[in-house]
């Protein structure tokens, strides 16, 4: 009897990256859920425009560059880059501004650097960046969390949508009617108001920790990253360097001097922190590759969040942090290949690599 | 007798592989019955192959030597039964994944009549390591875990070396794989006295017989033959179950803590290892005199019929064995002889089994193919690899052919074991990558030694001609200066003696 | 924003001036690069590329800017590497007529042989050993296919084969 032939291993492995990537989709619902609840369906048009926009682009990228469209679209990395962005950007955002930091993302800082398992820059945080910069009015139009006991007028649904497609707010709500500081922006200016964080914190819309609605958004992406590192989608050492890297030196500061600054538990249930240790740092594309080097990755960014939030004149630094860390994890990977297994120490220190 | 399991090294890495044994351990180790055709290739071995000593239509007896080792390391060939040798000519092999090597064909008379041995059996203790080196190289015993080393020639290479441990490998660490547990199970006295006769032949006073926690059976039978013959110098260790823990590196890093330098083996640290299976063919010709011409073989998967292990003399074909046992199911598409991870497929079943098989394992799906998506870094495959290797920057410098980078990133340590093949999301095969980029790398190396030597001789060259056209000027002047001192008479002489009319107008 | 504008351009302007110096009075260590490229050169010797022997065309190449696509026995894959090496771009080869041909080596049809030595006297690797009106033969392990012993051959009586 004759047969076919192909090369070992004929065991058939288990993941792939299609279910890895819809695992982590997974893995934010709960989140979705509790943001909808706190802030408005805005978020589900954002995420209903950024996925049109990503995987638009990156059909179109994909054609220029004629690859397979249906092989890149089928691995879902374009949709978790869709779910990060619409979570970075507040609930009430244009169409428009959604779209730009979806096409940046995935047609420069994706597909312009070579494609998946290319690029060097996280998409999402590069578009949430441009668009930070290019839109900085619309990107602090953040609404109020639900709460029955402020004067507040939360939009409708339809108002959401209207102002979504056209960027116009009901007739009887103003921009600053709407908008509301974050947790972080009070934080900052109550600082530098020489305000102590005791004062700043009891005010009801600072909540129990890490400000009312974004903590328990943050909640929820927490133990939506536990699960992924449970069923080994993650690994626990980016989460645990960023969290680290954010707490040791907040923890310090505020041991010396808690007036004046900010607790660590504020720090880490506030803002974007969760999201960014769970699910942003952890992209494994741009991140380090070895063990000892996704700490040090981690707890670059953790340390620069910090850095950020504390001198920096952005409330929220996650995004600048992840890039700048971004761009040291070819020199983080280069110090800390592990030592092979029988060899004494690693060579190439020694050797002047040729070519 | 058996060891705890925590005094032991730590392996890095390595899978949980499903274990896939149940089927085929669930009963005796059956007979297979002496085929009517013996195909013996005479390669069966590492090392140069054998040369036959037959020739067509001679009759042959069950244990005869029908091809003798041939160089420096090598190994005989017997007949595995009696009867004519019809053939000497090129036949299917598995070593050559189904393509064409010489082969010896006997058709078997079914008397299965044994040769008688030249010398008488003695016991063992009673013969020297030296001559015990020899026998055991006249026997045919190759190393039967899968490298099929000659046996005689790594108990010789290892003497010149400071040895502490003997380990007998019986770890089985790969998934469907089960000979080796089947014959701990059925045969552990022949394992035990082939260890004894191994330790004697070294000169060693301390064995472990390491065995993977998975197989109790076997860790029960080998604990009762080492208390019925009270060796205190022979241990079994306990193994945990991950696979690749039963590699020769990895099983001598386990039992003995210690790492094997790179591109060494295991004597640099004090260790041989053999497998259970070779020593029990060590006890089979030394202590009852019958050549390598039998081994146990795992048929398995879910393209056979009944799973089993099976016991056939070596020359069997692959079709043989499986009509045996019942025959394909309806779903064989793959016949890879060894495991899933580390075996080979072949393409046909005309092959014979020869001393390396310890497994069929036919299957009924094949591994999907263009499915490959470009490295996402997710780093599993380092998590997995056993020897602390980077496959996902290996994979990068393999595509790039830098072969400085390959070298420096430890590709020459990959021991192909698979594992970063299965983790990977995107299913590159990493494994075949490798495998390929180290013949690269030999091919690489190779040409650039030969320009090296081409460039020093083109040098050599260059210098001697200068040096030959420098030494022709100097005598040239020497001869001129030689005729301005002796003066015009000089010349004239010269022209006298030369026949020629002196003048004016000779040129030089 | 005119002092930002004249602050830029005056850095721009001392470093670029910076860089003409050092790139006229400080010159790169030329021996390290002659050699470098000479390593990646197939070491054939064989002055296809109109140079004699590989050393003289890698020193070429890095003095006078010698075109990279000139030797054939290096084929593609020397051409992509000396691009890498130097930063050139990769072109095809020029002369593609002998590209396939890997390691091939020369034999003597000994029953055609003179023992003439002209063919020994012209290997650059000195291969080919054989005195005077004595058999010549060719060392196989040390020819490199090179092709310059076959026109001085008066018989004809060496042929290329592909190393087996």
């Amino acid at each position: 009897m004759e047969f076919e032939r192909h090369d070992a291993p004929f065991l058939t492995p288990k993941v792939d990256v299609a279910s890895l990537m819809r695992q982590v989709l997974y893995a934010l619902i709960p989140a979705l859920a509790a943001h909808v609840w706190f802030f408005g369906p805005g978020i589900l048009f954002n995420l209903i425009i950024a996925c049109v926009f990503c995987l638009g682009s990156e059909a179109a990228m994909m054609k220029a560059r004629r690859r397979p469209v249906q092989a890149a679209l089928s691995d879902y990395s374009a949709v978790v880059t869709a779910a990060i962005i619409a979570f970075a950007l507040p609930s009430l955002t244009p169409w428009w501004v959604t779209a730009t930091a979806s096409m940046f993302g995935i047609v420069v800082a994706k597909h312009l650097y070579g494609g998946l398992g290319f690029n060097i820059f996280n998409p999402a945080m590069a578009g949430y960046v441009v668009v930070l910069v290019a839109f900085p009015m619309h990107l602090n139009l953040w609404t109020a969390p639900r709460m029955g006991d402020i004067d507040y007028q939360y939009p409708t649904i339809i108002e959401t949508l209207r102002y979504t497609l056209t960027a116009v707010l009901p007739a009887d709500l103003g921009f600053d009617a709407v908008s509301r500081a974050t947790p972080l922006d009070q934080m900052k200016t109550g600082l530098s108001n020489m305000q102590t964080f005791d004062e700043i914190h009891n005010n009801p819309m600072m909540g129990s920790f890490g400000g009312r609605g974004w903590e328990w958004v943050s909640n929820f992406v927490a133990l939506g990253g536990i699960w992924l590192m449970f069923k080994k989608i993650i690994r626990w050492q980016i989460p645990l360097g960023v969290l680290a890297g954010l707490m040791i030196p907040s923890a310090f500061t505020y041991w010396a001097n808690p007036g004046v600054h900010a607790s660590p538990g504020f720090y880490l249930f506030s803002g974007a922190t969760m999201l960014c240790a769970f699910f942003v740092a952890t992209d494994p594309v741009s991140a380090a590759t070895s063990p000892r080097g996704r700490l040090i990755y981690g707890a670059g960014i953790g340390f620069m969040i910090y850095a950020v939030r504390h001198w920096g004149s952005y409330a929220d630094g996650v995004a600048f942090s992840v890039l700048l860390m971004n761009m040291a994890v070819p020199a983080i990977d280069y110090l800390t290949i592990p030592r092979i297994v029988g060899h004494e120490k690693f060579e190439t220190w020694h050797h002047k690599s040729r070519t | 007798m058996t060891a705890p399991t925590f005094d032991l090294g730590t392996l890095h890495g390595g899978l949980r592989l499903p274990i896939l044994k149940d089927e085929s351990t669930a009963q005796v180790i059956q007979h297979v019955p002496i085929p009517s055709q013996l195909i013996l290739p005479l390669a069966q071995h590492a090392g140069e192959p054998a040369h036959p000593i037959v020739s067509i239509g001679e009759r042959v007896l069950k244990g005869q030597l029908i091809a003798d080792a041939d160089g420096i390391i090598s190994a005989p060939v017997h007949a595995s039964s009696s009867g004519k040798v019809i053939a000497i000519e090129q036949w299917p092999v598995s070593r050559r994944l189904g393509e064409n090597a010489p082969c010896i064909v006997i058709e078997c008379d079914g008397a299965d009549q044994a040769v008688r041995l030249s010398e008488p059996i003695v016991p063992f203790e009673k013969l020297g390591p030296d001559t015990l080196f020899q026998k055991v190289l006249y026997g045919g015993i190759v190393g039967l875990g899968g490298a099929v080393f000659p046996t005689a020639h790594k108990l010789m290479e290892a003497t010149t070396e400071d040895l502490e441990h003997l380990v007998l490998n019986g770890v089985e660490c790969e998934s469907y794989i089960s000979c080796d547990d089947m014959l701990m199970r059925e045969r552990a006295m022949a394992v035990v006295v082939g260890a004894q006769i191994l330790l004697h032949a070294l000169r060693l006073d301390h064995c472990f017989i390491a065995v993977e926690s998975d197989k109790p059976e076997a860790i029960h039978a080998l604990a009762d033959a080492l208390t019925e013959v009270q060796d205190e110098r022979i241990a079994v260790k306990q193994i945990p179950t991950i696979y690749p823990s039963g590699a020769e590196d990895q099983v001598v890093q386990l039992v003995t803590r210690k790492e094997v330098p790179t591109g060494g083996l295991p004597t640099d640290v004090g260790c041989l290892v053999q497998n259970v299976g070779t020593a029990a063919a060590v006890y089979d010709w030394i202590c009852s005199g019958e050549p390598l011409i039998s081994r146990v073989t795992t048929v398995t998967g879910d393209g056979v019929v009944a799973p089993m292990n099976v016991v056939s003399r070596i020359g069997t074909t692959v079709a043989d064995v499986v009509n045996f046992i019942g025959g394909y199911s309806e779903r064989a598409k793959q016949l890879i002889i060894g495991g899933p991870m580390t075996g080979k497929s072949v393409t046909t079943d005309r092959v014979p089994l020869v001393k390396a098989t310890n497994c069929i394992l036919v299957l009924s799906d094949t591994p999907p193919i263009g499915a490959e998506r470009p490295c996402i870094r997710c780093g599993d495959c380092a998590q997995v690899c056993p020897v602390l290797l980077l496959p996902q920057q290996l994979f990068w410098y393999a595509c790039a052919d830098n072969e400085a980078k390959l070298r420096s990133y430890g590709l020459t340590d990959c021991i192909e074991c698979g594992c970063c093949d299965l983790v990977c999301p995107s299913h590159i095969p990493l494994t075949a990558d490798f495998r390929s980029a180290k013949l690269r790398m030999r091919e690489l190396a190779d040409e650039k030694a030969r320009a090296e030597r081409a460039k020093h001789r083109f040098e050599t060259r260059t210098v001697r001609l200068e040096r030959e056209q420098l030494q022709r000027a100097q005598e040239l002047m020497k001869q001129k200066e030689q005729i301005k001192k002796a003066g015009p008479r000089a010349i004239e002489e010269i022209l006298e003696r030369s026949g020629k009319p002196s003048g004016p107008d000779k040129d030089e | 924003m005119w002092i930002a504008v004249a602050t830029i351009a005056g850095i721009a302007l001392i470093a670029g001036l910076g860089l003409s110096f050092a790139s006229r009075r400080l010159p790169p260590n030329d021996d390290d690069l002659v050699s470098k490229v000479d390593g990646l050169l197939p070491q054939t010797q064989c002055a296809q590329c109109g140079y004699l022997g590989c050393r003289p065309y890698a020193a070429a190449i890095v003095h006078e800017a010698a075109p990279i696509n000139l030797c054939p026995p290096g084929g593609e894959d020397t051409v992509q590497r000396l691009a890498g090496l130097l930063g050139r771009d990769v072109v095809a080869l020029a002369n593609s007529a002998q590209s396939d041909m890997k390691h091939s080596i020369a034999f003597i049809d000994e029953s055609l042989c003179i023992g003439c030595t002209h063919c020994r006297d012209v290997c650059p690797v000195d291969a080919i050993i054989g005195a005077h009106q004595f058999m010549h033969t060719i060392l196989a392990d040390e020819c490199t296919g090179c092709e310059l012993c076959l026109p001085p051959c008066p018989v004809d009586c060496i042929q290329l084969k592909s190393a087996a």
